[in-house]
């Protein structure tokens, strides 16, 4: 059924494009955020010496927000499309359920990439010198985590009662995620059940394995976040299968 | 007109004057925890008929058909569509059947071209979409986006979608619920030109005039059972036998001449107008020859005959829309 995935996904696109609102809000904010933040505080790393150093990692938080806004997106979308009939329609189609939710994840991950792509070239104009950035390995980096939490995103599409709850409820999962992604403050600091808690969710392993790519540290010494953002994708996805509803 | 697919259409071992049997439901069943959707059906549906099932919201309709698509799985009962199991020869069925869900939505922005198109992907020998279009009547729609139709051209385009792959039995849930009677109407043609082309149609209604016009046979449900099955007219026969005739006339003593009606019921006058209550096909025909025999001049003439909806409200208690 590959050439019925390829048409669903680019009809998705399509119509994600035709959404201007969707537009601005998944592609366009996140940019937005990072030039903001980054005239605030500069895009450069944090460090412990620079006394005008940012506070947190601007670059990394504004590419885990691409990730979060991926995953909102889709949150919202399978509420709308749940609560319209339009998925108990496309699988009264011979289109397998895999292929339907398939072909969403990879709109998402694609404008992932345009939304970094944005973003990248705003910080090439903006605060040259502190984009050398191994692009294609950030990449990689950025669709796995958003792999990984989009796979987290699909129960809690199937928890979101209707459409109107899709927004505040993934808001109310993912951002505390990204509060508790050692992005803000050192994990150590946390009382121990607080980093159990982090470390089993992907915003950490993420936010982990971007900071290391993102200084040229590579993904040498951080195959266990790696291994961590497949695993919960793989557990997420189990789950959702069982618990996801169609109507 | 559709052009016909090649393949897909069986050939039947039985012979020419029994009716195949393309749905067969048998003891039914269905509850979502507590409340009981479906209590107990069973019907047959055959090649080439419309089939109506009908009844008040919340009858078990929408669920019955539902269970024969496959898209729910009962909880006891047999169902066989076209020899198949709805769901584990789901993927053979979905060839084979289309359908029309009710208060179905698209996605807002996707352009009436791109889901037909994205349809006809999704099946192998699918029909010439742009045909299919201009027979529903959408052609100059092609490029609208979903949100822009209205309730007509919607429901025009999910019947588009339902036809895409040429199907041999086709499903159709409250089709014309919340249309004008004008988009109503030209469903109902669309409904009557696919059982035109052979094909079987299995609808669900709470429409008693539409029940009447379109189907060959009704299956009357209530609180998830069937309580009636037949043709239309049967069932009104069965049920509903009366008659009435009313005429106006100016000959004074008009109404003794009908005395003599043996399935005369009772006579009702009022000042010129006379009402004439009879039970059977040949009252009406009685009073006429009555009529011309005793030469009474008549100045109005109508006969009110019982519909499916009066059938309806007899074995139910209560009107379908109640």
């Amino acid at each position: 059924m590959l050439r019925g995935l390829w048409k669903l996904t680019w009809v998705e696109t399509k119509i994600f494009v035709r959404e201007p609102m969707g537009l601005i809000g998944t592609i366009g904010m996140p940019v937005v955020m990072f030039i903001f933040l980054g005239r605030t505080f500069g895009a450069a790393m944090p460090s412990a010496d620079a006394l005008r150093s940012p506070p947190f990692n601007v670059p990394i938080l504004s590419a885990i927000l691409i990730a979060i806004n991926a995953v909102t997106s889709l949150v919202a979308i399978i509420a709308i499309y749940r609560e319209g009939g339009i998925l108990k329609r496309l699988r009264a189609t011979p289109l397998s359920p895999v292929t339907i939710l398939s072909a969403h994840v990879i709109v998402k991950l694609v404008f992932t990439i345009v939304s970094l792509a944005l973003l990248v070239m705003a910080g090439r104009r903006l605060f040259p010198g502190v984009m050398s950035v191994p692009l294609f390995s950030f990449t990689a980096a950025l669709l796995l985590s958003t792999l990984s939490i989009l796979s987290l995103g699909f129960i809690v599409a199937s928890l979101v009662p209707t459409a109107r709850f899709a927004q505040p409820i993934s808001a109310a999962v993912f951002y505390p995620m990204v509060a508790l992604s050692g992005l803000f403050f050192p994990l150590a600091r946390l009382p121990l059940w607080l980093r159990v808690v982090a470390n089993a969710l992907p915003t950490t392993h993420a936010v982990s394995l971007m900071q290391s790519v993102w200084n040229g540290g590579g993904w040498t010494g951080h195959w266990s976040d790696a291994a961590s953002l497949v695993i919960i994708a793989g557990i997420s996805s189990a789950i959702a299968t069982r618990v996801f509803r169609w109507e | 007109m559709f052009q016909v697919s090649p393949s897909g259409t069986t050939q039947y071992s039985s012979d020419a004057t029994m009716p195949r049997t393309v749905i067969s439901v048998s003891q039914l069943g269905k509850r979502y925890g507590t409340t009981v959707a479906v209590d107990e059906v069973s019907l047959d549906v055959y090649e080439g008929e419309v089939f109506g099932l009908i009844g008040p919201n919340g009858a078990g309709k929408t669920t019955t058909m539902e269970c024969v698509e496959g898209l729910r799985r009962p909880d006891r009962g047999t169902i066989a569509v076209l020899g198949l199991h709805p769901q584990r020869d789901a993927t053979a069925l979905r060839q084979r059947i289309g359908v029309q869900h009710q208060e179905a939505h698209l996605q807002k922005r996707i352009k009436v071209w791109e889901a037909l198109d994205l349809w006809a992907t999704l099946y192998p020998g699918a029909v010439d979409t742009d045909a299919l279009l201009a027979q529903l009547g959408l052609e100059s729609k092609r490029n609208a986006w979903f949100m822009t139709l209205s309730g007509g051209q919607k429901q025009r385009l999910f019947v588009a979608l339902a036809l895409v792959h040429d199907p041999e039995v086709v499903f159709l849930d409250e089709l014309t619920t919340g249309l004008d009677p004008q988009a109503r109407r030209a469903i109902w043609e669309l409904i009557s030109g696919i059982k035109a082309r052979g094909k079987t149609v299995f609808l669900t209604t709470h429409l008693m005039e539409e029940a009447e016009r379109l189907c060959d046979r009704v299956a009357i449900i209530e609180h998830g059972r069937v309580i009636e099955m037949g043709t239309p007219a049967a069932l009104v026969e069965r049920h509903c036998p009366q008659r009435r005739v009313v005429f106006t006339t100016d000959a004074t003593d008009a109404a003794q001449s009908f005395h003599r009606i043996a399935t005369l019921r009772s006579i009702h006058s009022d000042g010129a107008t006379h009402t004439l209550e009879g039970t059977g096909d040949d009252f009406v025909t009685d009073v006429i020859n009555v009529i011309a025999r005793e030469g009474i001049r008549v100045r109005g003439f109508r006969t009110e005959i019982p519909t499916l909806e009066d059938v309806f409200l007899k074995l139910t208690g209560h009107g379908v829309r109640d």
